[in-house]
């Protein structure tokens, strides 16, 4: 599905150079949910840069569904931390762009944008502007978007960064349902450790300046997910287990 | 309810000073402060409008004319180069500051030059009122274009979006708001214009009218032309401001809350 290979990347500033990752070799799998974890400044977003094709590497390759794609755009599905709707067009219209964008007519785009925005209850909301909603209900909208989306990949950049700790939770328990039901490749970028032991089948830890993987941890939960996760011993554990990593390795 | 009365309350107070002003002028004329084949008072100029009714409309219309004819065309020009300019960085490098140094020429002095290369039709007329009405078109446009939203630009390459996606789902509505503001002094500075050049080469238009008039000694005929001019520049920015509401209406309404 998605394939990192040996990926590096430095920038150069005031004619210094900061190597911000190393090494970086990663993959998920097919239908598969899989999230960085990694402290802030650890160069999380300049990998999803490179995953998009937006960045150049100093070397190293990106392959998604067996093509390689590194430097190339359009391969992959995205949410970004803020909802990033077009204040100028309906909820809709927002969802329809993204699979317009990606190649599907305008009129197919309209109707499945419709369709999917009844099937997840939303479908009040359909020609509210994105100024009309709470930032949860953006949130939502921005994820059904890219669930939408042809692209196979998706990548998801602290999806819920912005939100306070409740809607936070809510949000979670609604992504996970509803992608249990839709499932996709998910790279998620976080630095919740709960959230990634919650939505995730396997967990990347990343360490700072420069940025190299130095745990990966399989996520031993049964889906769909029970809510009473948090109360297990072996989620304390992970949970442990990852912080003391973030910890040491900074 | 309450905006109706904030409404009322926005309107009354500029119109009681209006009335006010207008008061004085008229006691002032009266008491014969002032010579009133100089300065006329505003009821003799009511009724100089009404004696000259059908000319003034013929000549009103005219210039209506004239002035849409060169906004229109200005504006097709300003937002044309604007497109073009965006998509072309170099050549806005270029042509940028040239377009700045031109605007310090001021228009009287660029009307006689036209009216000598084109001669006196509508042509050097429109030709003007195009190059006035072009500048702030173009200059608002271009801000507008290139201050859109990085986040909203940024999630949009992410998803593989062409130029030309970015164009028209993001740079364009996000200039729509500077494009109006250069439309509503472009169609201002349209009349302004229309006038200047109608002095130059007085034939119909609410310009020739008020020179003539001046030419003759008829106050009351030149402040009936002044008063019509003032109002067809309110129309034509009160009907740009109206279409700009119909077209940008996906903003919160003031004072509600998103």
């Amino acid at each position: 599905m998605l394939e990192l290979k040996n990926i590096s990347k430095s920038f150069t500033h005031k004619k210094q150079e900061k190597q911000i990752l190393q090494h970086i070799s990663l993959y998920v799998d097919e239908g598969e949910f899989v999230s960085v974890i990694g402290p802030s400044g650890s160069g999380k977003t300049t990998l999803f840069q490179i995953i998009g094709g937006l960045e150049p590497v100093n070397s190293g390759e990106v392959w998604i569904n067996g093509q390689q794609t590194t430097g190339q755009r359009g391969h992959v599905a995205y949410m970004p931390q803020q909802a990033s709707l077009m204040p100028w067009y309906s909820v809709k219209r927002n969802i329809a762009l993204a699979l317009q964008v990606a190649g599907i007519n305008k009129q197919q785009a309209d109707s499945q944008a419709k369709e999917w925005l009844q099937k997840v209850g939303l479908a009040e909301y359909a020609d509210a502007y994105p100024h009309m909603l709470s930032g949860g209900m953006s949130q939502r909208v921005s994820f059904l978007r890219a669930l939408l989306s042809p692209q196979t990949l998706m990548l998801l950049d602290e999806p819920f960064g912005a939100l306070d700790a409740l809607t936070r939770l809510h949000m979670q328990q609604w992504l996970l349902s509803i992608w249990e039901e839709n499932r996709r490749s998910v790279l998620l970028v976080t630095h919740s450790i709960e959230e990634a032991l919650l939505l995730s089948d396997r967990i990347i830890v990343l360490s700072s300046s420069p940025a190299t993987i130095v745990d990966e941890i399989e996520v031993p939960f049964a889906r769909p997910r029970a809510s009473d996760l948090w109360s297990t011993p072996t989620f304390n554990e992970l949970k442990q287990r990852i912080y003391e990593q973030l910890h040491t390795n900074n | 309810m309450a905006n109706k009365q904030s409404r009322w309350s926005n309107i009354w107070p500029p119109v009681v000073t209006l009335l006010f002003i207008g008061i004085v002028w008229e006691l002032i004329v009266r008491m014969k402060l002032v010579y009133s084949w100089l300065i006329p008072s505003p009821i003799g100029v009511f009724q100089g409008m009404i004696e000259d009714w059908p000319r003034l409309m013929e000549h009103l219309t005219a210039t209506t004319k004239l002035s849409l004819i060169g906004f229109t065309g200005g504006a097709i020009a300003g937002f044309v180069l604007a497109a073009v300019l965006h998509f072309l960085p170099v050549v806005r490098k270029g042509l940028y500051p040239v377009l700045i140094l031109s605007q310090t020429i001021p228009v009287i002095v660029i009307a006689p030059i036209l009216t000598m290369l084109l001669g006196y039709g509508m042509m050097p007329k429109i030709f003007l009122i195009i190059l006035v009405c072009f500048f702030p078109i173009c200059i608002a446009t271009l801000g507008g274009l290139a201050q859109a939203d990085h986040q909203l630009k940024n999630y949009l390459s992410m998803i593989g979006a062409s130029k030309w996606h970015l164009f028209i789902h993001l740079e364009l509505p996000s200039a729509l708001t500077n494009l109006f503001a250069g439309l509503r002094i472009a169609v201002s500075y349209s009349v302004l214009s229309a006038v200047v050049a109608e002095w130059l080469s007085p034939k119909v238009g609410l310009g020739s009218y008020l020179i003539l008039s001046s030419r003759g000694y008829m106050p009351d005929r030149v402040f009936a032309s002044v008063l019509l001019i003032v109002l067809m520049s309110l129309l034509l920015f009160w009907i740009v401001s109206f279409i700009e509401s119909r077209c940008v209406h996906w903003r919160p309404k003031k004072g509600s809350q998103g």
